[in-house]
Parts: C-alpha cells; structure tokens; sequence
C-alpha cells in the first residue's frame, strides 16, 4: 500500500456541506415516516398492489435490458469510427434526458397517434395503458446503464484473453460466453444494479405514457406520488421502501465493484 | 478608430445601465409582488389576472408545502377540503372567502374516434381516462358517476386533471373527466360533453390571506382583485361564479 | 506426408514478404532485429492477421489465401505467448480443458486430459488452484499444457520464457524440449540459449524478408549473416558425451564444462562465450581448464577487442582477446596455438534433435542459406 498525496485541509468543509445536503434530506424523510404503523401501512392492498407490480415490471426490463444491453455494450466496446461515436452518443442520451421528455418521446413514437404506434394500432396492439408501457418506459430509462457501464469494462479490459481463447478453439459466441462475460462480471453485476434501480425509479416517462391504475401501470413511484394528495403517511412508509431498495441496491453495485477490483 | 470607441463605450454603458435596471434594490421591498400559491388549475387564469410571484401545484401539495413552512402571502385551493385543511392547520389568517367555481365536463379527441355520445353508457369498452379519487375531481369523477348511475372502468387515474387532459389531446385516451376550464383551455382540440348535474354540485374555489404573510397589504389587494375585477377573466377561462 | 506448415505471403502494409515452411516436427526458431516481422510470421499462422497476396497451408490445407480464410478458432494452433492469459475466473484444469471442450470433446474426456497434460508439465495437483495463486514460471507451464491439451497440428511459440525470471527459464526451457518432441512448432525468441535448446533450424529475418536460414549447429558455428553473428554470440563444439561427463570432439580434445540436466550419453555440445577464451603458444599447465588445440583462421578489429576465428578439431569458435594480449602472442594466419577455456564457463547441452533422430545424416535446408 503506497500512500496517496493527501488533501488539502479544507476540502473537508465542502465534503461535510456535500455529505449533509445529501444525506440530511433522506435522514428527514426517515425521521417523518410513521415506523410504528409502517407493516400495517405496506401490508395495505394499494401499497402490496404497487409493490408487486414495481418489483415484477423492474425485474422483466431489467432481464430485456440484459438482453439487449450486452450484445450493445459489446459491439460498441469493439468498434470504432464515427458510427460508433454516433450510436454511443444515442445510447447515453436517455441517461440525461428529463424522464418527461423521455416520456414525451415514447408517447410520439408508440402512442396511439404517434409513428410507429399507428401502425401498431391498426394491427390491433395498443401498448398505451398497459404494463407493457411500463416495461417499455424502464428499458427506455434503465438500458444506457447496463451499456455504459459494462461497454467502459469491456474496453478497459481488453482482448488479449479473448484472443488466448479464439486460439484454443472458442468460437466469438463461447469465448462471449465463457470468458468475456464471466471476466466482466463486477461490472456487468454493477450495471444490472443500477438498471434495475433505475427502473425502480422510473416516475416521468411512465407517468407521461403508460397511465396510472392501480395494479396494472401504477407503479412504487407512481402511488407515492399520488398519495402525496390524500396519505402522506403510507406515501412516506412506500418512500422509505424505495429508499430502502435504492439502498441496497447501489450497495450491492458498489460491492460488486470492489469484488472487480480486487479479483 | 474614435468612433469605434465611442460605440464600444455607449455599448458599455448601456449594459452597465440595463443590468443597474434589474438588479432588485433592497428599498423597494414594498413594491414586491405578493406570493401567491395556487391550486395548478389557475395557472393561466391567474397571472392574466393580476402580477405576482406565483407557485402552481396541487391543493394538497400546497398545504403540505405551508405546513413546512413555505413562505407565501395567499393561498388559493381549488376545493374546500384543502382549505379547510390549512384553516385547522391554523395556516390562514381570517376567513378565507369562496371566488370561482368550477364543474366537470367530459372530453374527447376534437375527431372523437370512439363514438362516444355523451356521459353515459357509450363510455363502456373505451379508453376513459379519470383523476384518482385520491384528488378533488377524482371524487367529483366519482360522484358524478353515481348520480348518473353509472360505473367507469377507467384505463388509468391520474394523479393531476391536467394528465388527464393530455392524454386525451395527445389521443391516447378516447375520453377523459376534467374542469370545464381545462376543456376551455384545450379549445379545438377537444370535443366536451356536458356531464349532467355536475353544474349543480360544483367545485369551489377559496382565497385566504397565509398567517405570518410577510406582505399582508399586497395579500389583500391580491385578494380584492381576485375577487373584484379578475372575475370577468375567470369566467372566460370557464370558471363558474362563486355561489 | 504433406507439409504441416508453410507460409508465402506478402504483407503489404507492414513491408512484409515472407517465404518459409516446417517439416513434421521440426521446430523452426524466428529470429531478427525488432520489426522485422516475426509477429506478423506468427499472427499470420495464428490466424490474426490476413495476407494481402500468398497462402498459409496448414496440414496441407489452405488456411489463408485469397479465397479462404480460416478464422484463429477453426484452426488447431497451440499458442504460447510471454504471458501466460491463464484465465483467471477458471480453475487451473479447467483452464487446461479449455481447449478440448472448445473442440467439442465431453467433459469429463477433456478433464481426464486436461489432468495428464497438468502431470505431463509436472503439476498433478494443481488442478483446483485458482491462477492467481499460482508463480510465474507455474503459470506459464500451465500455459504449455493448455496449449497441447487440444493436439495442435503447429505450435506458436512468441518469446514464451520472456516474461520469467532467469532461474525459473532453464527448468521451462527443458520441459518444452520434452513436450514439443513430434510438434511442428515456430519459435520466436530474442534469446540464442532458447534456439541452441528447443529449434532444429534457424530463420532469420530481416526487414519482413527471410535473411538467412540454416541448422542450428551450422549458425552458431558459421553464422551467415552479420545479424546471426551477433544474435548467436557464443561458440559450439559438436562431440560425444563421454562416461567422465565431458564432451570428447572428434579428433580426441575433452571439453569439460557444467549442465543445466542430467545428459544422455551419446551427441552432445558444448557452448561458451568468446570472451571465456584465451590463447597460449604453449599448453599453461592450470586445471581444471579445457586445453583445445586451435589453427588461427583469421583475426578481425572490433575496437575494443580483437575477434580472432579459430578451428577446433574442424569447427569454427572464436575467442575475444584484449589488442595489448594479441600483439604479445604475434599470430598470423594457420598458427598452431592453444586455447584455454575454464570449465565454469562452458555448458554442455544435448545435441540437435535432427542429429540424434539422423545421427549426423543430412537433411535438406530450405531457403536461401548464405555460405562464407
């Protein structure tokens, strides 16, 4: 262990600032929940409703954001030229978009009027108002994630191991199988956390193209949104799980990452 | 050369004067616009109405929001349960007095796709979009029905009427339950079907002057406008007369 | 029998144009000045690279040329780099039945094999450690087993004992020796003990052109090119091992000297730098040192030192000797004088594996081969 250059004094004035204006917010919101109540409060049908249909949605997109995501992230790991800049720019893109925006850009392409939807809707498939909107939205969200994060792993890594494996009989899709993706697995882990997560955040795109009903499109975020007008006390007790999910989650993505870099 | 320069310095000048211009000078704090929270369905109506330094959201958003000790001069609700929940939250100072009313109206797409013929049976099997009942025009949505002797199944329950209205402009919904200021506002873009009775029990619209307002003189001219010569523009944006 | 491996290809883009073939089981070493294009040699054999114009044939078949290409996975290379890429989330024997499962063979085949290739490098035990665990010279023996586990038809080997320290190479160096016997391999190295070991036939190139190619022996004795010269940098004798433990030369001088292994009896060398050679009119009487009469065959100013060439028992060697030395001992061309060489610094090694499987029969050189 080498030790590193140190800091200046100072910084740790700005870092208290930091780590109160984040941390103290979400300590407030712990202290307003009604712990004594809150089993009664999440055993209630809405808050299950909107749990179940959360966890469900978030776990599907998660599985298609895999799906799609890793074939993605190497692709664009292994190219270069324009394209490739081009599609990498695409793929972050919804990362900083405003999830109405994102919502927005959904409604106009696979709404009923908008242009692909049109034609999905004279073939008899309406995907506004359903749980598949849902799914749609948190992939839509979720997917930059899984790319960035395992495409940055996939290029840092290399291919000399890659190469090793071609040359003892691999085929592209056994060594994707049997060595790329197992030596990515910090990040790939990691990656899926955080999509999974992100979809468990997904409010504005949902909110903008799927609806709300209770079970069907109304998800964790969605209730607490709208419980905020009549039950802040169970809005606060489904915050706290949200809170509680997002928590582990991240940690669970930070631990994987650890994992990678001591491996 | 010289003229140059003296284009550049009149240039100079004149930035330096226009920032002068918009820096707030301390002194002027009586000549500060009153703060004014407002239900989200006045968002256009209101700033047509009178200058003020508003903040638009839900009723109850609002009351939470003074609750946590928001600073403001005027609350505006858009149904008597928030207002009255500020007044037991000993949030208003005196009695806050009813200004507008407001109804539901049924709305489709301006080419109405579903064929829908009015708030009755032609509803069942299309996409009908409603507040959630957890909001004040999700109860009303609620008690409309049942006056009508009717059950909705709607395809979503918003959480604001103003997703329910998009979502029928956009024509994702085939009809949607909204304010008749809200159909007002959309214009062409919807069809609106009156929804039988709901004139009779309207929605009411309350003022009240916020306890500890730090502008207490401009609250009460806010109010007076509101109340007097503004309501000649809430009954063009659709709003009913206060009862 | 068709030719296990040959190459005629021209690389455009690297200025490389490259003629050279193996026999069965012959290891041909690759030597040259960096960029000369010995890893475009191996890449094109691997299959990472493509020609522009010429063929690789492996076994006889086409693997590349304008028509065909066979990707590095269809091909049945054994690849052996500096660095072992052992893959690192596999155990030890599964790294080792990588290969053989890769090609299809049933698990539980490709573990038997794997597991005799592991006690074939001499680590029967290993198979459950993880790779990390293991020192660099075990991981590179891994490596070997890894890379035979599949029966290559050719084995690439690009620098392999490069990365390994020096104690660890020698005991490397003599078990690749062992495991390469029938292979077809291609050798790359900067290092001439790894040629004097492993290759039956040198291939030098230079400038992405084949230079000069010749046995083994026959390099190190008379390099023939300026660049072997220098590469080879040590003497060979060619004897017999005698029961003493020395290598006795054909005409009766004994060279005694120290062995990295036990040696067979039987064809022999013994290999020394020329530095570690003195010359003396007379016999000096000081054991235990090699006493070897020599004939001058020609002296060369290198600056510092004086490279003087002599015949030993018919074989070329040279001895570096200081200018002051030199003008004591007044040589000429076809003096008759004695050189000294302390047993401490000559190594005996095996000799050429072409000369014990043809006891000295000749085998046919390919390619162009420089004579003085």
């Amino acid at each position: 262990m080498t030790t590193g250059l140190g800091y200046p004094k100072w910084a740790l004035a700005p870092m208290a600032l930091a780590l109160a204006l984040l941390a103290l917010p979400l300590l407030g919101l712990l202290l307003r929940a009604d712990w004594a109540r809150l089993p009664a409060l999440l055993m209630s049908e809405r808050a299950l409703a909107a749990l179940r249909l959360s966890l469900g949605t978030c776990l599907i997109a998660t599985v298609i954001v895999l799906i799609l995501g890793i074939p993605t992230a190497l692709v664009l790991a292994r190219s270069r030229g324009r394209w490739a800049t081009a599609a990498r720019t695409l793929v972050t893109v919804p990362m900083v978009l405003p999830p109405v925006v994102a919502g927005l850009a959904l409604l106009t392409t696979l709404g009923r009027r908008g242009l692909l939807g049109r034609h999905l809707s004279a073939l008899g498939v309406e995907i506004g108002f359903t749980t598949t909107a849902v799914i749609i939205a948190q992939v839509f969200v979720a997917l930059p994630f899984l790319v960035v994060s395992l495409e940055g792993a996939l290029r840092s890594s290399g291919q000399d191991y890659e190469r090793a494996a071609s040359y003892l009989g691999a085929s592209p899709t056994r060594t994707l199988l049997t060595v790329t993706l197992p030596m990515a697995a910090p990040a790939l882990a990691s990656g899926t956390a955080l999509s999974f997560a992100r979809a468990l955040g997904e409010f504005g795109a949902t909110l903008t193209f799927a609806g709300s009903l209770q079970g069907v499109t109304r998800t964790l975020p969605l209730e607490i949104y709208l419980l905020r007008e009549s039950d802040s006390d169970l809005a606060l007790a489904l915050a706290v799980v949200l809170l509680a999910v997002a928590g582990l989650v991240v940690w669970l993505a930070t631990h994987f990452r650890a994992w990678g870099s001591h491996a | 050369m010289k003229r140059l320069a003296l284009v550049a310095a009149t240039l100079l000048l004149a930035a330096c004067g226009q920032q002068g211009a918009t820096t707030p000078s301390p002194t002027t704090a009586q000549q500060e616009p009153a703060i004014v929270f407002a239900a989200a369905s006045l968002n256009t109506v209101f700033p047509a109405i009178a200058d003020a330094t508003y903040s638009f959201d839900g009723s109850s958003g609002l009351v939470d929001q003074l609750k946590g000790g928001a600073l403001a001069d005027v609350f505006a609700s858009a149904d008597k349960k928030n207002m009255d929940k500020a007044v037991d939250a000993d949030l208003i100072d005196g009695d806050p007095v009813m200004f507008a009313t407001n109804y539901l109206v049924l709305v489709t797409p301006a080419d109405n796709p579903a064929g829908i013929t009015g708030f009755d049976a032609s509803l069942d099997g299309t996409k009908l979009v409603v507040c959630a009942a957890d909001v004040p025009c999700g109860a009303a949505t609620l008690k409309a029905a049942e006056a009508n002797g009717l059950t909705l199944t709607p395809v979503s329950e918003e959480a604001k009427v103003t997703d329910v209205l998009g979502k029928v402009t956009a024509g994702e919904a085939d009809a949607g339950l909204v304010y008749a200021t809200d159909a007002a506002g959309a214009g062409d873009k919807v069809t609106v079907f009156d929804v039988p009775g709901a004139k009779d029990d309207p929605n009411t619209y309350w003022i009240g002057i916020v306890k500890g307002a730090p502008n207490k003189a401009r609250a009460d001219a806010f109010i007076a406008t509101v109340t007097g010569e503004g309501q000649a523009k809430l009954a063009a944006a659709g709003f009913g007369p206060p009862r | 029998m068709p030719e296990p491996l040959t190459l005629d290809v021209t690389v455009a883009a690297r200025g490389v144009r490259i003629a050279l073939d193996a026999a069965p089981g012959e290891i041909v070493a690759l030597v040259g000045p960096n960029g000369a294009g010995k890893s475009t040699a191996i890449q094109l054999v691997a299959g990472a690279l493509r020609p522009d114009e010429g063929s690789v044939t492996i076994g006889g078949a086409g693997v590349a040329d304008a028509r065909v290409f066979v990707p590095a996975n269809r091909r049945r290379i054994g690849y052996l780099e500096q660095r072992a890429l052992l893959f690192p989330h596999l155990s030890v024997l599964d790294n080792v039945a990588y290969g053989p499962r890769a090609r299809g063979v049933p698990r539980a085949e490709a573990l038997a094999r794997a597991a005799s290739e592991l006690d074939a490098v001499g680590l029967a035990g290993f198979g459950s450690r993880r790779p990390h665990s293991l020192s660099g010279g075990q991981a590179q023996r891994v490596a070997i087993a890894r890379a035979l586990a599949f029966d290559p038809d050719v084995v690439l080997l690009d620098e392999p004992f490069a990365a390994l320290d020096a104690a660890t190479t020698p005991g490397l160096r003599r078990l690749l020796r062992d495991r390469l016997q029938g292979l077809t391999t291609l050798l790359v190295t900067h290092d001439p003990l790894d040629v004097l070991v492993l290759a039956d036939r040198v291939v030098a190139l230079e400038a992405g052109q084949v230079a000069a190619t010749g046995r083994v022996d026959e390099v190190f004795q008379r390099p023939p090119s300026a660049f072997l010269a220098d590469f080879v940098g040590l003497n060979l004798l060619r004897g017999t091992l005698d029961p003493g433990g020395a290598v006795r030369l054909e005409d009766g001088p004994l060279v005694a000297g120290m062995s990295e292994s036990p040696l067979a009896l039987g064809p022999a060398r013994a290999v020394f730098p020329p530095d570690a050679v003195s010359l003396f009119r007379t016999p000096p009487h000081g054991s235990p040192r090699n006493e070897l009469p020599a004939i001058v065959a020609a002296v060369e100013d290198r600056g510092l030192v004086q490279r003087v060439s002599l015949l030993v028992a018919g074989q070329r060697i040279h001895a570096d000797v200081t200018s002051a030395a030199l003008s004591e001992l007044v040589l000429a061309e076809g003096d008759v004088v004695v050189a000294v060489v302390k047993a401490t610094q000559v190594t005996l090694y095996p000799a050429a594996a072409d000369d014990r499987r043809a006891a000295g029969e000749d085998r046919p050189v390919v390619g162009p081969f420089k004579t003085e």
